[in-house]
């Protein structure tokens, strides 16, 4: 071999081994890197039962509700599949809606009651006009409506 | 023009070359920068959820983009010097370097910009802001490294190493978003896929990365150039060429 050759296949050789290295160092600490945990692996007790960490999910439609001092919150965060109330002391985020995602901070009384310290609001990778919003949720309507309609053998 | 690749590899021949290219990469900066800029922050509609302040993301995202791509490159080149023994190669990847920072930086804080409306936090230590963080501490390390050494040689190979190491932390950022749950959000633009923004808000973006990636061209060669002189300065091409300046002035 050339040593211009030698040396090409050293750091060949090198980055596959890094790239090996890396990919097993990430494996490893998969789970510190998580950002938050859902409410799914909340009960499957996968998240710090001591000390604080992040809850984050959808929050539950219709579950917002506040106190009279009007800076308490309580809502339920989510996953679709398990629900967790959440209790909040502060000011919300503006994208802060029900429906929509949530990633809270804070620690799991023992009633079960998540007590949040902070509260950030997760929005998607989705961006477009609020005309083309409107007309995909009448249209989501008039397919559930059709649906509906098929189901009771109206159609 | 037929391209000689190899002549161009020299830097006594490159060096008239990149000058001759700068001026039209400006043109086309400043072009597609006024362009991209009307069409983000004056035709594209407002976000339905976000309002104006998505508009951040016209810069943000090319930004973002730029500082993976431009320590691909850099580290292309890196590798090349480290094989090779070109003394061009070397030349670019520091060129890249700085530009590569900035673009980091730029990502960084109109990131902070728009994360404090949105997510009510300027920062948090989620897997896509971290790996990101770390990637502004290479391209510091890199240039620090390199000027911390004064054979330009060993600085090279030095440096070069540094940015082959690196090299693993950029498919981690792209893909941190996928394979954590971040904070913040996933890819809307990525292969195979159809983009999840609106025709207007997409055409902004790509021109918007456009202009930034022919600034990087730009900016790149005007520093490369300073660079083979500063190097080649001792050489007969840069004397006489001085020698002719001297003789227009």
């Amino acid at each position: 071999m050339k040593p211009r050759q030698k040396r090409l296949a050293m750091v060949a050789i090198g980055l596959v081994g890094l790239g090996i290295a890396a990919t097993l160092v990430l494996r490893a600490f998969n789970s510190n890197l998580v950002f938050f945990f859902s409410p799914t692996q909340v009960v499957a007790k996968e998240a710090p039962t001591e000390g604080d960490f992040r809850l984050g999910g959808l929050v539950e439609t219709g579950s917002l509700q506040r106190e009279d001092d009007g800076l308490t919150v309580h809502f339920t965060v989510t996953d679709t599949a398990v629900t967790i109330p959440v209790t909040y002391t502060g000011i919300l985020p503006d994208l802060f809606r029900e429906g929509e995602g949530v990633v809270a901070q804070g620690r799991l009384g023992p009633d079960g009651i998540f007590r949040a310290e902070e509260v950030l609001a997760k929005h998607d990778e989705k961006y477009m006009p609020p005309e083309v919003a409107d007309a995909l949720a009448k249209a989501k309507d008039v397919n559930a409506q059709m649906a509906g309609k098929v189901a009771e053998g109206s159609l | 023009m037929a391209l000689n690749l190899f002549k161009l590899s020299s830097p006594a021949s490159f060096y008239p070359f990149a000058g001759r290219l700068i001026p039209w990469f400006v043109v086309l900066t400043v072009l597609l920068t006024v362009a991209g800029l009307y069409l983000g922050f004056v035709v594209a509609p407002t976000d339905y959820k976000q309002g104006e302040a998505y508009r951040i993301m016209f810069v943000h995202v090319p930004a973002a983009w730029m500082s993976m791509f431009i320590y691909v490159v850099m580290a292309v080149y890196a590798g090349l010097a480290l094989v090779m023994n070109t003394r061009l190669s070397t030349m670019m990847a520091t060129a890249l370097a700085p530009t590569g920072a900035m673009f980091t930086f730029i990502a960084l804080w109109t990131g902070a910009f728009w994360g404090k409306p949105m997510w009510g936090a300027w920062w948090v230590w989620d897997a896509r802001l971290t790996s990101e963080l770390i990637l502004l501490f290479l391209y510091i390390g890199y240039m620090s490294l390199y000027a911390a050494i004064d054979d330009p040689r060993r600085a090279a190979r030095a440096s070069g190493l540094l940015v082959l190491v690196g090299v693993v932390n950029v498919p981690v950022i792209y893909f941190s978003v996928k394979w954590w749950n971040t904070l913040h959000q996933g890819a809307s633009v990525s292969f195979g896929q159809a983009p999840e923004m609106a025709a207007t808000m997409l055409m902004a973006m790509l021109i918007m990365s456009l202009a930034f990636w022919m600034y990087t061209i730009a900016i790149v060669l005007m520093r490369v150039r300073c660079e083979i002189l500063e190097r080649e300065r001792q050489s007969e091409w840069v004397q006489e060429a001085i020698a002719r300046e001297r003789g227009n002035g």
